[in-house]
């Protein structure tokens, strides 16, 4: 069955690169929900956190692909249970929904949301969290107008207690016999 | 790796190192041993053209007529003489008319750099005239990339680049080279790759894996080996021979496999695959332990995938770890390369001969030659078949010669009956079935492998999408013999129409040139056949002739190709006729 997969590449941040991560996905026909790019633990070495549905079968096969391209050291594919995971929304709101005593204060305050920045015409909220959180604060807070909303990709980090490094250096080994 | 002159006692260098991108590009090539490209020139690409001209006493260049046929020649000299071909276009169409090419060395894992020109940088992105995206648009289809934009990089991504290419998985490799680049200067410095720290080139296989795989051998009933290109491109022939001898075990090729071992190996069964053998395809599900080894198990190999060897344990030796489990579930995976792997295999393996495995294969060889290959290659009346002009051929080079096909009808049938002595002797587009692609490959095959006989066996269809390379047979003589056997139809397609259209023939009946008169043009001798009683000494001249020769054999117009596992069948449904 199809399930929510967390993917990380890592990959030396080179132009191009996502293009040649991507197409892993496009030519399989699997859509990407998220990705988010970033730096890793180890210097020079940047990562790219995916998520998809696909059965776990494929997603084996889909991280030895990617591997196999030149230029990425390595990836791994995640359940949500192998997983801490994230995502940031910032919400825009009309000023004069914000003011006191209104009841959309309420509603961020409930969702421990925070007042990012408070402007003449507008105010912007900022939720941390997994996907339904920020989404369960979207529907309360439409009532009393959007202004705009945006919410990052995934980011993850993994349960297991193995360090990429320790698959760098076996890789390092690794290449150079 | 020294020609270069090294930077003084200042640091800095000297002033003969300073040279432009365009005569490093040359200066690379010939650090990897590159003697001969393949090309077309153009805007893009003219500053390395002129360092061509002026090097010529050292690199060979081949004017192909269309760059199509460029990636084709190059593939056929890799696949001949097992290093890595290269060819050169310009930016724009040029490069675009790569892609073919590319592609099909990309799945039939053939060692490739591809150099291409683009606008300066400055015009990158503005749709300058001939400008294409040829990053985007290569990179689903090479090993590496990569768009050099400065000079200065150019001997360090040439030296990847080769080293990419024919390490671990061999494939192609494309370098856009911008022309400011081409034109700029750098101090040239070349060192080889020998690593890359984000690719393992060589994977070390298991040793619990290893003795794994040897107690499954040595405890299987039926064992069966099915093997690829991978024992090519390892060069694990000896390897090979050396396990299958000892272990006993019946071997089957690929199409890919082809000529790695000697066709008349007692122990070698034949060819597996939608046109293979009858025995290797049923006995896929009889075998209790199958050990596939430099194999990808191709749809073409396994048919439906949901009956194919349920029942047996799977050992798979595979050089590139995205190919083990990817189609066939596997029971020990052997990641590794084939020559080194098969060398550490076959002393756990106890010498053993499975004389009733054996036996089954015979009876069902028996089966096919009675309902297949006797009609085949021994015809007595109508029209030739095009078995019997391989058989034909056999009985002429004795299995010497490197026989190159186009796809089709004919390319089953001489894969089915060409016979082998040697390796690197079967060169065909196997993984993508290129149209178009014998011609070219035959001629880059010749260049390969200059003292071998090469015979292009090539259809009506397949040979006009790259005729015009006839062009570099005149201009370069190129010493090939081309044996077109001509149906008057794109002969596979009409048998699956035939078979599964009720005979609907849309688009496949073909009105085709004189093609004397073409090889005439082109100054090639040539003759045509249409009578059975002239194939013996139109062959015996054709292969005598001291130059390329163009022999033409009518063949039966509506033949078909058997056996035959029908798309999405399994491969115990393989029908004899």
């Amino acid at each position: 069955m199809p399930q929510q997969i967390t993917i990380a590449v890592f990959s030396e941040n080179k132009a191009g690169l996502l293009h040649r991560v991507t197409t892993s996905f496009t030519r399989r026909k699997i859509n990407i929900e998220s990705l988010t790019a970033s730096e890793s633990e180890v210097p020079g070495i940047h990562r790219y956190t995916i998520v998809v549905e696909i059965t776990p079968a494929d997603a084996d096969k889909l991280v030895h692909a990617l591997e196999k391209q030149v230029d990425i050291q390595k990836a791994f594919w995640y359940s949500n249970e192998e997983i801490i995971f994230r995502e940031i929304a910032l919400y825009k709101i009309r000023a004069e929904a914000m003011t006191d005593g209104s009841p959309a204060l309420d509603v961020v305050d409930r969702h421990h949301a925070r007042i990012l920045s408070v402007e003449e015409h507008f105010t912007v909220i900022q939720k941390t969290g997994r996907r339904e959180a920020t989404t369960q604060l979207f529907k309360e807070l439409e009532p009393y107008g959007i202004l705009e909303f945006v919410r990052s990709g995934r980011v993850a980090i993994s349960r297991p207690m193995k360090e990429l490094k320790d698959y760098l250096v076996e890789l390092k080994i690794a290449s150079a016999r | 790796m020294s020609t270069t002159t090294k930077p003084d006692s200042t640091g800095t260098s000297t002033p003969s190192n300073r040279i432009s991108g365009s005569e490093a590009v040359v200066r690379c090539l010939l650090e990897e041993g590159v003697d001969l490209v393949f090309g077309y020139p153009g805007g893009a690409i003219m500053p390395v053209y002129d360092e061509l001209y002026k090097y010529s006493d050292q690199i060979h260049h081949v004017l192909v007529r269309h760059e199509q046929g460029a990636t084709h020649a190059a593939q056929g000299y890799a696949r001949s003489s097992g290093r890595v071909g290269a060819c050169i276009a310009t930016s724009g169409p040029g490069a675009t008319n790569l892609i073919t090419g590319i592609a099909d060395a990309m799945i039939d894992s053939t060692p490739m750099v591809c150099i291409t020109g683009q606008v300066p940088k400055h015009l990158l992105g503005s749709d300058a005239f001939q400008e294409t995206d040829v990053m985007g648009i290569t990179i689903p289809i090479t090993k590496w990339s990569f768009q050099i934009t400065e000079a200065s990089e150019i001997p360090e991504v040439f030296a990847k680049a080769f080293y990419v290419a024919k390490s671990g998985r061999p494939g192609p490799v494309v370098i856009d080279i911008t022309k400011n680049a081409q034109f700029g200067e750098l101090d040239y410095q070349y060192e080889r790759c020998e690593v890359v720290k984000t690719y393992v080139a060589r994977p070390d296989v298991g040793r619990n894996e290893l003795q794994e795989a040897a107690d499954l051998i040595n405890s299987a009933k039926r064992p069966y080996i099915l093997f690829g290109q991978g024992v090519i491109l390892s060069e694990a022939e000896d390897e090979l021979k050396a396990f299958v001898e000892k272990a006993g075990i019946p071997a089957a090729w690929t199409i890919m496999g082809l000529s790695a071992m000697n066709t008349d190996h007692p122990l070698n069964v034949g060819m597996l695959g939608m046109h293979g053998n009858y025995g290797p395809n049923v006995m896929i599900n009889e075998c209790d332990v199958m050990i596939a080894i430099g194999m990808r198990f191709d749809d073409r190999v396994t048919g439906n995938l949901e009956k194919f060897a349920k029942q047996a344990k799977v050992i798979h030796l595979e050089i590139d770890r995205a190919e083990i489990d990817k189609n066939v579930k596997t029971d020990v995976a052997l990641v590794g390369d084939a020559k080194e792997v098969l060398g550490l295999l076959t002393p756990l393996v106890n010498s053993n001969s499975h004389e009733a495995w054996h036996q089954k294969f015979k009876e069902c060889d028996a089966m096919e030659f009675d309902k297949v290959i006797q009609n085949e290659c021994s015809p007595t009346e109508g029209m030739m078949t095009m078995g019997e002009v391989i058989k034909n051929l056999n009985k002429h080079t004795h299995g010497e010669a490197i026989i190159v096909t186009d796809v089709g009808q004919h390319q089953m049938v001489a894969c089915r009956y060409a016979e082998f002595k040697q390796t690197k002797s079967n060169i065909t587009s196997g993984g993508l079935g290129t149209m178009g692609f014998g011609l070219p490959a035959a001629i880059g095959a010749k260049l390969g492998a200059p003292d071998r006989q090469v015979i292009a066996v090539v259809g009506d269809g397949g040979i006009q999408m790259t005729i015009e390379e006839l062009g570099v047979i005149l201009q370069t003589d190129v010493h090939v013999k081309i044996v077109l056997l001509n149906n008057e139809f794109l002969g596979m397609v009409r048998q699956w129409q035939q078979l599964f259209f009720d005979k609907r023939y849309s688009a496949t009946e073909m009105v085709n040139p004189d093609f004397q008169k073409i090889a005439e043009a082109y100054k090639i001798e040539s003759k045509r056949i249409d009578e059975r009683a002239d194939l013996d000494q139109a062959i015996e001249t054709m292969l005598d002739h001291d130059g390329a020769y163009f022999l033409e054999v009518m063949v039966g117009k509506e033949n078909n190709v058997f056996p035959m596992v029908p798309s999405g069948a399994g491969v115990s449904e393989i029908r004899l006729e």
